[in-house]
């Protein structure tokens, strides 16, 4: 089997990411962890967003991933790192897989409005419930690894956030350009032709949507074990608007843009909301309105034209 | 019985509260297909306005009574400046694009003037307070309401009824509907789709503070109350049918009753409700209860 450039790319940065984990400050690789676990949420987005689909809640993934960690932990004493993780995509897919019967049939705003309406109702339902701790969420405990419990726990999920996320961006990048990864560039362009072509628009979107909701469950468990903390706040739709922020900052062409747009979002925001928290979104807002009129194809668009300069 | 009532004055005064916020915002999107999230700005401008306006009328120690004119004094002036600066300023550079792409230029802007507004206003908690107190409480049964919560179900009417009398009835608001209906039509027809689009903003704008700077005197005004509103106002637009004015009412009470129901009957629901009514809805009627169908395009 022939690798192709983008696996390539993929498992150099893996390695070189595992080898530099001993050596990154403390501050940095968490930053690190917590940015792998939302460019898996990113992707998702992304995935979507190929085939014309806005989603405004994948917060409700990201959530449900989150609870699912910390409720698995709270409740039934589950520590593996490893099972909390299966649990938390298990769940969010679970959920998608219902209500994606509804969804894959909107479209365009339709389709963003409903997607936010699911993740506010999440949102209510946690707010409200004593339970798991109303509108201030709860710990979550320790994670262990195959039984092994690390005091240097970070450096640990470091490490499996990597060998995760690497793993699953490689999966992604090949299924991009799939049969079925392209329909869903074909979904966008003209979805009644797609449909002449003897493909289901509704199956592929509905898988897509599966799909995109079991990498917003992983992340949002990643960024739950390595923050240790979950809240109903991850389901708010400003939390899924920072997801299609990011995404757009990427571009939608390589799932390595929403790696490197993740990482350089954390970093800016660890470090504008310390320096001017007053005017940390409207920097955003203004990023934003920046990359459609100036960068409709995101940062990954310069990359690109990097490398047609030097060809 | 007792509770029935509760619910139904209680669901009726909230739904005059999210028809003013949503009429702004369906107006907006039938005429330009924005789907405005700056809308919950403006509510927050208006807001803001209202009650410094309000506080600083009152402190200068003229007569309480017009604390009500420089209230709807400041709506107008919150609506119509940050408007047109949204309008002239931002979204002028991107007619034309799709419908998703506004959607996520709104939130920019959205983002924007959360900062803005605490720039201005700071985070500290506003209030004004005294219009609502000044026209006291009405003991209807075994129940008490507020006259000015009462006052709103008619200012809501009031608007409902100049909207519906402006479009059906006024040749400008005739060719606002017949933009709405076919937009290069009548701009081949020679309607100046432009100044169309800049006045309903404005109106839509103005809708928006409106409805902020009548709320001031009844919440605390906190940042944030902008971002709370514009998912509600959504939930109501959208059952209704995007662009769609009696759409609008017609959300606006199914929200308030609903959630009215929810509050007096099981209160842990009460988000849960408003979106639960709204997925119910477009499972049955995809694009709301008021929409056309639109046409597929091959």
């Amino acid at each position: 089997m022939r690798t192709d450039p983008g696996t390539r790319g993929f498992l150099i940065a893996a390695a070189v990411l595992l080898a530099a984990g001993p050596f990154l400050p403390k501050w940095l690789s968490y930053i690190a962890t917590i940015s792998l676990g939302y460019a898996l949420v990113v992707a998702g987005v992304v995935l979507l967003m190929r085939a014309g689909l806005v989603s405004f809640g994948q917060g409700l993934y990201f959530c449900l991933g989150g609870y699912a960690v910390g409720a698995a932990g709270k409740y039934w004493n589950l520590g593996d790192a490893f099972v909390l993780l299966a649990a938390a995509v298990a769940v969010s897919v679970a959920v998608a897989a219902l209500l994606g019967l509804l969804l894959a049939r909107y479209r365009e705003i339709f389709f963003a409005m409903f997607t936010m309406a699911f993740s506010m109702i999440l949102y209510g339902l946690l707010s409200k419930s004593q339970a798991l701790g109303s509108t201030d969420g709860f710990n979550v405990s320790h994670a262990t690894f195959l039984g092994y419990a690390p005091v240097a726990l970070q450096g640990w999920l470091y490490a499996a956030a990597v060998v995760l996320s690497m793993a699953v961006a490689i999966a992604l990048q090949r299924y991009l350009r799939s049969g079925m990864g392209y329909a869903g560039d074909a979904i966008r362009e003209n979805e009644i032709r797609v449909e002449y072509l003897g493909i289901s628009v509704y199956r592929v979107v509905y898988l897509k949507y599966l799909v995109a909701a079991g990498l917003g469950g992983l992340g949002g468990g990643l960024a739950a074990l390595a923050s240790g903390h979950v809240g109903p706040d991850m389901a708010y739709w400003t939390t899924s608007g920072e997801f299609v922020f990011v995404a757009l900052l990427g571009g939608t062409q390589h799932i390595a843009a929403a790696f490197a747009a993740s990482f350089l979002f954390e970093l800016i925001k660890t470090y504008a909301f310390e320096l001017s928290p007053y005017t940390w979104q409207m920097m955003l807002g203004v990023v934003l309105l920046a990359i459609i009129l100036f960068l409709p194809s995101g940062l990954w668009s310069l990359v690109a034209r990097g490398r047609e300069a030097l060809r | 019985m007792f509770t029935l009532t509760a619910i139904l004055v209680d669901g009726t005064i909230y739904a005059s509260w999210l028809f003013i916020v949503a009429a702004g915002l369906t107006l907006v999107y039938g005429v330009m297909r924005i789907l405005n999230l700056a809308h919950g700005s403006l509510y927050a401008v208006g807001a803001y306005t209202a009650a410094s306006a309000i506080t600083w009328y009152l402190s200068a120690g003229h007569a309480p009574a017009g604390s009500y004119l420089v209230l709807l004094a400041a709506a107008l002036a919150a609506g119509t400046v940050t408007g047109l600066l949204i309008e002239r300023g931002v979204l002028r550079l991107m007619y034309g694009r799709d419908e998703v792409v506004m959607i996520l230029v709104t939130y920019a802007v959205l983002l924007i003037l959360e900062d803005v507004i605490k720039l201005i206003w700071g985070v500290e908690s506003y209030s004004a307070y005294q219009p609502y107190q000044l026209l006291g409480r009405l003991q209807f049964g075994p129940m008490t309401f507020a006259n000015y919560d009462l006052a709103l179900i008619a200012v809501a009417a009031a608007v409902a009824i100049a909207m519906w009398w402006t479009l059906n009835r006024t040749r400008r608001g005739k060719l606002l509907l017949v933009v709405i209906h076919d937009r290069e039509m009548s701009a081949a027809l020679g309607i100046d789709v432009t100044r169309v689009f800049v006045v309903t903003f404005l109106i839509g704008g103005v809708l928006g503070a409106a409805a902020g700077a009548l709320t001031a005197p009844v919440v605390s005004v906190v940042p944030g109350i902008g971002v709370e509103v514009i998912v509600l106002a959504f939930a109501v637009v959208v059952i209704g049918g995007l662009g769609s004015v009696q759409g609008a009412l017609v959300g606006s009470l199914i929200v308030g009753i609903a959630r009215a129901a929810a509050v007096h009957l099981l209160p842990e629901v009460e988000l849960f409700v408003i979106y639960g009514v709204m997925c119910l809805v477009l499972a049955v009627r995809p694009a709301g209860l008021f929409a056309r169908p639109a046409a597929r395009k091959i």
